[in-house]
C-alpha cells in the first residue's frame, strides 16, 4: 500500500497545475470562486485550450482523441479543474454522448461528431428526463415514429440542462410502443436543435437561474441516420452512459476548493473579539467536515486504484453510488457551512439578473456574500439528479442485500 | 398546565387565516406584492389593521388589545403559513416590544398608539457589517451636543427597513465596541437628514435595507433605552420567529405529503417507498419538537427574569433552527427537481426557513449562548 502518488503522477499533477495557472483567465476563476455564472463562452474557450493541449477527452478511445491514461491521471486532472476552480469539460459532451457515439456509434457518426464534440464545436444537451419520467426513466413517453427515412418525434423532455446553449439534443425516445417491457423499445437518437417543431422554454429554478428548461418535441422530422447503435437498444446505452460518470462524481476537489473559500472568508469575519476562522467551535465544525472529505477522497482513490488493477477501466463500479451520496452531501454541506460563515450578510437578495430581481446591484460585505445563500439553495439539486440519493442508496441496499 | 387555546384564541386564529387564505391563497399575488413600493401591499397592510392585528400586543390605553405572546404565536404561525411579506414581526413585535417596554414613557406613549392604529411603521435598525448576531455588537456612534444626539455610522439587513417610516437606532454612547453598557436606542425619522437608505428583498423576498446615519440629529430625549431592551425585545421577536417557522414548516410538510401521494414513479405513488415515509416521519416528528420549542419561547418571552428568559429563547431558536433546516431541506428533496424550481411553492417555505434560521442567530449562535 502507498498513499501518495507515484513520482509520474506528482509531475501530472504539477503540469496540471502549471498549465491552469498559465492559461485560465483571471476572470474566469475569480467568478467560479465567489459563485457566479460565468456563461457559454468562457466554457467553450476554456474547452477548446484543454482540447489543444489533448486534455479534453483523454478517457475516449485513443483514435478519437483518448490518452490512455490510467484512472488516477483522469482523477488528477478532473480533481486539479475542480479545485482551481477551472471549467471541466463540458460532461454532455465529453462523459455523455461522446462515449455512445465512440461505443456504439457508425462511422460516419463518429466522423461527424466526435470530433466537433470534443472541441465543443456541437454543445450537446440531455434529453432524457420527463415530467413522469425522472426516478423511473424507462417509464418515458416521448415517441419517436419512424416513415421512411426518418423519425418523427413527439413529446416533452424537461429539466433539460443549459439547452439554451445547445446545438444538439441526445434523446431517448420511445420507437416501440408495443415492447413487453418498458425497457425494450426505446432509442437513442440524435437531434439537432435548429430542426423544425423543437420549442425550448425556460424553468427558473430555485436561486433565480436559468440552467434547465423544458424542450418540447411537435412533429420534429430526425433523419434514420442519427439513432444510434441499433434500434430499441437505446436503454442499454442509457445504461452505459449514466454508469460512465464515475470519475469526479464525488468532486472532491471541488468542495476543497470551497472549502478553501470558507476558509479565507472566516478570516474576514469577525466572531466576538476576534476573527471566526480563529474561533474553536467553528474550527471544530471546519475539522468535522475536513474529516468527511478525507475519507471520501481517500475512497474514490481505492476504487479507481482497483479499476487500475484490475483493469476494467471504464466498467461502472456498484461503489461509485458511494461517491455520489457522500460526494454530495460534504458539497452540500460545504454551502451551508459559507453561508453560515458570511451569517446575516447572506439574506440580502443580490438579483438574478431577471428585471423584476434588480433589486439590489451592490454586494453587501464580501463579493461572496451575494451568492452564498443562492448557492446553498441551488446545490440541493445535487442530491437530486444524476441519480437521486435515495436511488443510489436502493442500488446499494441491492447489492448488498441482494434483493 | 394547559396547553389549550381559549376560544378568543381559537376566533383569533380562525380570522387570520381567513384574512391570509383571501389575500395569500393564490400563490401568484404573493409575487405582486413583492413589486409594489416597500415590498408589500398597503392594502393587506390595512387589513391587518382592520382584523385587529397592529394593535393586539399593545394595551388599552394606547389603543391596543393587551395580547400576550399566545395571540402573537398565533398570528405569526399564520404568517408563516402563508409566507406573508408584511413587516408585522420587525414592526409590530419587534419595535413594539421596545416602545412597550421603554421607560421613556412621554416617547412610549407618543409611538406606541400610532403603531396600534397602523399610522406609522417602525424597523429596528441593529445589525452592522460586523457584528454577527450580537445585540451589543455596536460602533454607530451617538455623540452628544448640546441637547441632541448626532448619529454616525451604518446599518445592514435591516428587516422591514425599506419602507418604515422611523427607524429604532441602536447607537454607542460610550464604551468599546463589545461594551455592554453605553448603548442607546434612538427614535430617528426615517426622511431626517442624513438618513440613506437602499432598499432590498431579501432571499424570502421579504423587505430589508441597509441604512446610513451620516450626523444624523435626534432630540436627546429620543434615547428609549438601552441593551437591556434591545435584547428583552429581541426575545419576544425570537419567539414569533419560531411560531412562524413552525407555521411555515406544519404547511410544507403537508405539502410534501401530499405530493408524495399523488407524485407516481415506477407505477406507484412515491409515498409507498418506506424510505421515503420515514424520511416524512422524522420531518414531522422533527416539526412536532420545534412546536413544543415554539411554545416553550412564547411562554417563557414575557418573563421579567431575564436570565431565565434569554435561556428559554436560546433553546427554543436552537431547536426551531435545526428542524426548520432539515424539513426544508427533507421537503425539497422529497419532490425532486420541482422542488428546486422557483415557480413551486415549497422552494419558497424552504427559502423562508432558512432566513428564519438566520435571523437574530443562527443555531450555533444559540448553542454557544446556552454553553457559556
Ligand atoms: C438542476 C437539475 C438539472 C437536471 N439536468 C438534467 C438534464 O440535463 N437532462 C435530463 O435528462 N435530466 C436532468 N435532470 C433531471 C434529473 O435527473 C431528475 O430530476 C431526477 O432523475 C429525479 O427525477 P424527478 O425530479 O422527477 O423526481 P422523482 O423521481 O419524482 O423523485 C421524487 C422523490 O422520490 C424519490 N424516489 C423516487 N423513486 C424512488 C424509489 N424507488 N425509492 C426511494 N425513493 C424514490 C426521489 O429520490 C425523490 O426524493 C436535472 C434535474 C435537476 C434538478
Amino acid at each position: 500500500m502507498e498513499l501518495s502518488f507515484s513520482p509520474e503522477e506528482s509531475a501530472f499533477r504539477d503540469e496540471v497545475r502549471q498549465f491552469i495557472h498559465d492559461h485560465l483567465p483571471h476572470d474566469v476563476q475569480k467568478n467560479m470562486i465567489e459563485g457566479r455564472e460565468i456563461g457559454k463562452q468562457a466554457i467553450v474557450d476554456w474547452q477548446r485550450k484543454l482540447n489543444a493541449k489533448g486534455w479534453a477527452v483523454p478517457h475516449w478511445p485513443q483514435a478519437w482523441g483518448g490518452k490512455d491514461w490510467s484512472p488516477v491521471m483522469e482523477y488528477i486532472l478532473l480533481e486539479e479543474l475542480q479545485a482551481a476552480p477551472a471549467p471541466q469539460p463540458l460532461p454532455f459532451n465529453v462523459s455523455m454522448v461522446g462515449p455512445v457515439i465512440a461505443t456504439f456509434g457508425s462511422d460516419a457518426q463518429k466522423q461527424k461528431f466526435l470530433p466537433a464534440t470534443a472541441n465543443i464545436d456541437i454543445w450537446w444537451c440531455q434529453g432524457f428526463s420527463e415530467p413522469g419520467a425522472g426516478s423511473d426513466l424507462a417509464g418515458l413517453k416521448t415517441t419517436a415514429r419512424r416513415e421512411g427515412d426518418f423519425y418523427i418525434i413527439n413529446g416533452q423532455k424537461t429539466w433539460t440542462t443549459l439547452a439554451q446553449y445547445a446545438d444538439w439534443i441526445f434523446v431517448l425516445a420511445r420507437t416501440n410502443p408495443q415492447a413487453a417491457k418498458k425497457q425494450e423499445g426505446i432509442s437513442f437518437i440524435l437531434v439537432d436543435m435548429k430542426t423544425p417543431g423543437i420549442t425550448v422554454r425556460p424553468i427558473q429554478l430555485i436561486d433565480g437561474g436559468h440552467e434547465v428548461n423544458e424542450v418540447w418535441f411537435d412533429e420534429v422530422k430526425v433523419p434514420a441516420e442519427n439513432l444510434v447503435g441499433e434500434e430499441n437498444k437505446g436503454w442499454d446505452y442509457a445504461k452505459f452512459l449514466l454508469g460512465n460518470e464515475r470519475t469526479g462524481i464525488a468532486r472532491v476537489g471541488a468542495s476543497k476548493q470551497r472549502l478553501r473559500r470558507v476558509r479565507e472568508l472566516a478570516a474576514l469575519e469577525r466572531a466576538g473579539d476576534g476573527a471566526l476562522i480563529e474561533a474553536p467551535w467553528f474550527r471544530e465544525k471546519l475539522a468535522e467536515v475536513d474529516v468527511d472529505l478525507k475519507a471520501l477522497e481517500i475512497t474514490q482513490l481505492r476504487i479507481l486504484s482497483d479499476a487500475r488493477k484490475s483493469g476494467k477501466h471504464g466498467v461502472p463500479d456498484p461503489r461509485s453510488s458511494i461517491l455520489k451520496i457522500k460526494g454530495s452531501e460534504i458539497q452540500q454541506a460545504t454551502t451551508e457551512l459559507l453561508m453560515e460563515v458570511v451569517g446575516p450578510l447572506a439574506m440580502p437578495f443580490q438579483g438574478s439578473g431577471e428585471p423584476e430581481d434588480a433589486s439590489n446591484e451592490m454586494a453587501i460585505g464580501p463579493e461572496d456574500a451575494a451568492y452564498a445563500a443562492p448557492t446553498y439553495f441551488n446545490w440541493r439539486k445535487i442530491s437530486i439528479y444524476g441519480g437521486s440519493n435515495e436511488i443510489q442508496r436502493n442500488i446499494i441496499a441491492k447489492a448488498i442485500l441482494g434483493f | 398546565m394547559d396547553f389549550d387555546y381559549t376560544d378568543e384564541q381559537r376566533l383569533l386564529a380562525d380570522s387570520v387565516a381567513k384574512l391570509f387564505a383571501n389575500r395569500y391563497g393564490d400563490f401568484e399575488k404573493r409575487k405582486h406584492y413583492a413589486t409594489l413600493p416597500g415590498g408589500f401591499d398597503r392594502a393587506v397592510w390595512a387589513e391587518y389593521a382592520e382584523a385587529g392585528l397592529l394593535a393586539l400586543p399593545f394595551g388599552e390605553d394606547h389603543g391596543g388589545f393587551g395580547g400576550g405572546p399566545v395571540e402573537t404565536m398565533i398570528v405569526m404561525e399564520q404568517i408563516g403559513r402563508a409566507l406573508a411579506l408584511e413587516p408585522y414581526m420587525a414592526n409590530t413585535i419587534f419595535a413594539g416590544a421596545i416602545l412597550r417596554h421603554s421607560a421613556n414613557h412621554a416617547l412610549r406613549d407618543m409611538m406606541a398608539p400610532k403603531l396600534a392604529a397602523g399610522e406609522a411603521i417602525i424597523a429596528v435598525a441593529h445589525t452592522e457589517r460586523h457584528s454577527r448576531y450580537d445585540l451589543h455588537d455596536v460602533t454607530t456612534a451617538a455623540r452628544r451636543d448640546g441637547d441632541d444626539f448626532v448619529l454616525e455610522g451604518d446599518k445592514t439587513v435591516v428587516i422591514g427597513g425599506d419602507s418604515a417610516d422611523y427607524l429604532i437606532v441602536s447607537a454607542r454612547i460610550e464604551g468599546g465596541r463589545r461594551d455592554r453598557h453605553g448603548i442607546g436606542l434612538f427614535l430617528v425619522d426615517a426622511n431626517a437628514p442624513g438618513v440613506s437608505r437602499r432598499g432590498y428583498k431579501m432571499q424570502d423576498l421579504t423587505p430589508g435595507a441597509e441604512i446610513s446615519l451620516a450626523s444624523v440629529r435626534v432630540p436627546a430625549n429620543h434615547d428609549l433605552g438601552g441593551l437591556p431592551l434591545l435584547e428583552r425585545a429581541a426575545d419576544e421577536a425570537i419567539a414569533a420567529i419560531c411560531a412562524e417557522a413552525v407555521g411555515a414548516m406544519e404547511s410544507l410538510i403537508a405539502m410534501t405529503v401530499d405530493y408524495m401521494k399523488t407524485r407516481k414513479q415506477f407505477g406507484v405513488p412515491i409515498a409507498v417507498f418506506q424510505a421515503l415515509q420515514h424520511r416524512a416521519v422524522d420531518m414531522t416528528v422533527a416539526a412536532e419538537q420545534a412546536r413544543s420549542m415554539a411554545v416553550y419561547a412564547a411562554l417563557s418571552a414575557a418573563s421579567d427574569n431575564a436570565k431565565e428568559r434569554s435561556e428559554a429563547i436560546a433553546m427554543a431558536k436552537t431547536a426551531v433552527s435545526k428542524a426548520a433546516r432539515f424539513v426544508g431541506q427533507q421537503a425539497i428533496q422529497l419532490h425532486g427537481g420541482i422542488g428546486v424550481t422557483m415557480e413551486y411553492k415549497a422552494g419558497h417555505y424552504f427559502k423562508r426557513l432558512t432566513m428564519l434560521t438566520m435571523q437574530f442567530g443562527d443555531a450555533d449562535h444559540f448553542l454557544r449562548r446556552l454553553a457559556a
